[in-house]
């Protein structure tokens, strides 16, 4: 238990928090922070006080837009007041050209990426450089950034870049920490990403024991390749002696092409758009006794970390 | 460990005749769900279901009293019931959704809970896992080998199969049994069950297994807080008989023993696919 305890230490400080829920707002523990007080950008011209920096305990994320369709972003927009929660407490929104005017790729904790990189438009590829410089933690957001996904597809010839035809994901060209496949990759998993990316950056170091142990298949996802597809189902899992049938690849599947025939997944490879979920929620890809015992309290603190 | 988390393990069976008349055993999965869809904490399980051929499971959304009847009874064959998981929130609009399924298949649905790269808005709508006790499973090819071949009984005139007491059951419809020696089954398992290190689902809400009961009864652990809370308002509603663990033969240490014995047996072969398939190669291993 000593990992869920400390995520509750961080999150709810020392009290104890085995008692009643609406008790645990973290809100509660952190109510002097500087960030509390809201003030707005435009302030002197109503004669308020001038913004104050942003809390320190915050982590700083940024939203890089690679060659993506942005419904990486729309899936984290769609953590709903969650996200509005995540913003308050654990994060500033230090970069994303679709929400803020910050123009340039600043430094920053954490860089969601989102797209692939088109290795022929030269400034995608200066931008996922200066990401790479600029981020502590490089997350892979989205199948796209991960493994390519439709974009390993293009070949060129189209109005009017006909010459933009080499299209890799973003690990070919820089060194990436975390991945979040799926197409799109889910609000939940979004958010729990950023719960234990802010513990992993925050936190003491049981704290980080517990980000990492969470985070550690997505990592090793990042460290195991950029190529994914629906035979990853077959190579790594049914080639491996280890497809035990449970059908949780072709519930994650986002085009339907996988379907269970007589107990074992049957994947059409002309419909497969390699996003590389059905491997990530494979049982049998990776799995984490140390972390999915503890199902009942991780879920609990997620929830309650969650609360405005 | 081998036995996982647990409030409490009981000796339990339906009240519900109709429900017992087909039950595997003591009617614990259908008569959870036959109850929780009535009062409201599911509209739906996902259970399996029956298909055109004769002991072939195909998972289905069950969301009548009727439908769950019809799922009645073990299948040793493969139903891969976390492949509606997200279908039964889309289509068919469910919001408290039941599951039953194996160890595996509810350590897939934690998985799923935990890290839904492929599962939006899934997690949440989980009301009632229940898992069923499961040493191995067999391909449906296995089973028609089984029945048809080493026993000698055509599947169609089955009406329930069994392993217990050492043995592989064959009942038919005219009242002929036959037995098997498990020795047979083995080649027929599925390889995957071979790394399986969890003999009675261990994060489900509630689960249940023939295994330390008399016949005709089941034993239920009860997991979590979600479980504890249901199982409570079903005994408080007269679902369940119940006898306290240790009244009943052979009880919790037979229990204790076969997960043991399958854990211990599954580790060892985890570990000799590190080593002994191939030369300076190793087989995965999934458990990170």
């Amino acid at each position: 238990m000593g990992i869920l305890e400390s995520l509750k230490t961080l999150l709810f400080g020392k009290r104890d928090v085995s008692g009643e829920k609406q008790d645990e707002k973290p809100g509660s523990a952190k109510a002097e922070k500087p960030a509390d007080v809201i003030i707005e950008e435009k302030a002197s011209i109503i004669k308020e006080p001038k913004e104050e920096k942003p809390v320190a305990d915050k982590i700083t994320v940024g939203h890089v837009h690679m060659s993506g369709c942005t419904g990486c972003l729309v899936s984290f927009a769609d953590t709903y007041e969650g996200l509005l929660t995540i913003l308050d407490k654990y994060a500033d929104l230090v970069y994303c050209l679709t929400l803020a005017d910050v123009r340039h790729i600043p430094e920053m904790d954490v860089a969601l990426v989102e797209g692939s990189v088109c290795i022929n438009d030269h400034l995608s590829v200066e931008e996922i450089i200066e990401t790479r410089k600029n981020a502590k933690i490089v997350v892979a957001l989205g199948g796209c950034a991960c493994y390519g996904n439709i974009t390993r597809f293009c070949r060129g010839g189209q109005m009017n870049q006909p010459q933009h035809e080499g299209f890799l994901p973003i690990g070919d060209l820089i060194d990436v920490d975390v991945y979040i496949p799926g197409c799109a990759p889910t609000p939940q998993q979004i958010r729990n990403v950023c719960v234990m990316a802010y513990l992993l950056l925050k936190g003491n170091d049981e704290q980080k024991a517990l980000a990492g142990a969470y985070l550690t298949p997505f990592m090793n996802l990042a460290k195991a390749g950029t190529e994914a597809c629906g035979c990853d189902i077959m190579t790594q899992v049914i080639n491996q002696g280890l497809c035990m049938g449970c059908g949780s690849c072709a519930a994650a599947c986002p085009v339907r092409a996988i379907s269970m025939e007589y107990g074992k997944p049957q994947i059409e490879r002309d419909l497969c758009i390699k996003c590389g979920a059905c491997y990530a929620q494979c049982p049998r890809s990776f799995f984490s006794f140390d972390v999915v015992n503890q199902y009942e309290g991780i879920m609990d603190a997620i929830d309650a970390a969650m609360q405005p | 460990m081998v036995l996982g988390n647990y409030k409490q393990v009981i000796a339990a069976r339906s009240t519900d005749p109709e429900i017992l008349r087909k039950a595997q055993d003591g009617g614990i999965v259908t008569q959870l769900f036959a109850y929780a869809l009535d009062e409201g904490i599911i509209d739906g399980a996902i259970v399996a279901g029956p298909s055109d051929e004769p002991f072939k499971p195909e998972p289905m959304v069950a969301t009548t009293r009727e439908e769950l009847l019809a799922s009645r009874g073990t299948r040793y064959s493969i139903s891969p019931n976390m492949a509606l998981i997200k279908e039964v929130t889309r289509s068919y609009g469910l919001d408290k959704v039941g599951l039953v399924g194996t160890p595996c298949q509810m350590q897939a649905l934690r998985k799923g809970q935990l890290y839904p790269v492929g599962l939006r808005d899934v997690a949440d709508k989980i009301a009632l896992a229940v898992g069923i006790f499961c040493m191995e499973n067999f391909p449906y090819q296995g089973i028609i080998q089984l029945v048809e071949d080493h026993g000698a009984t055509k599947l169609d005139n089955v009406s329930k199969l069994d392993i217990g007491k050492g043995k592989f059951w064959i009942y038919t419809e005219r009242g002929a049994t036959v037995d098997l020696p498990l020795k047979v089954t083995h080649k027929y398992e599925q390889p995957g069950c071979h790394v399986c290190l969890d003999y009675v689902a261990n994060l489900a809400d509630i689960s249940t297994g023939s295994v330390g009961t008399p016949d005709g009864w089941s034993s239920v652990f009860v997991r979590s807080a979600k479980g504890d809370d249901i199982w409570a308002k079903a005994i408080a509603a007269g679902a369940f008989e119940t006898k306290p663990m240790d009244s009943v033969k052979p009880g919790i240490d037979l229990v204790t023993k076969l997960a043991t014995d399958k854990i211990t047996k599954n580790q060892k072969y985890l570990e000799s696919r590190a080593t002994e398939y191939g030369v300076g190669k190793a087989l995965r291993n999934p458990y990170i």
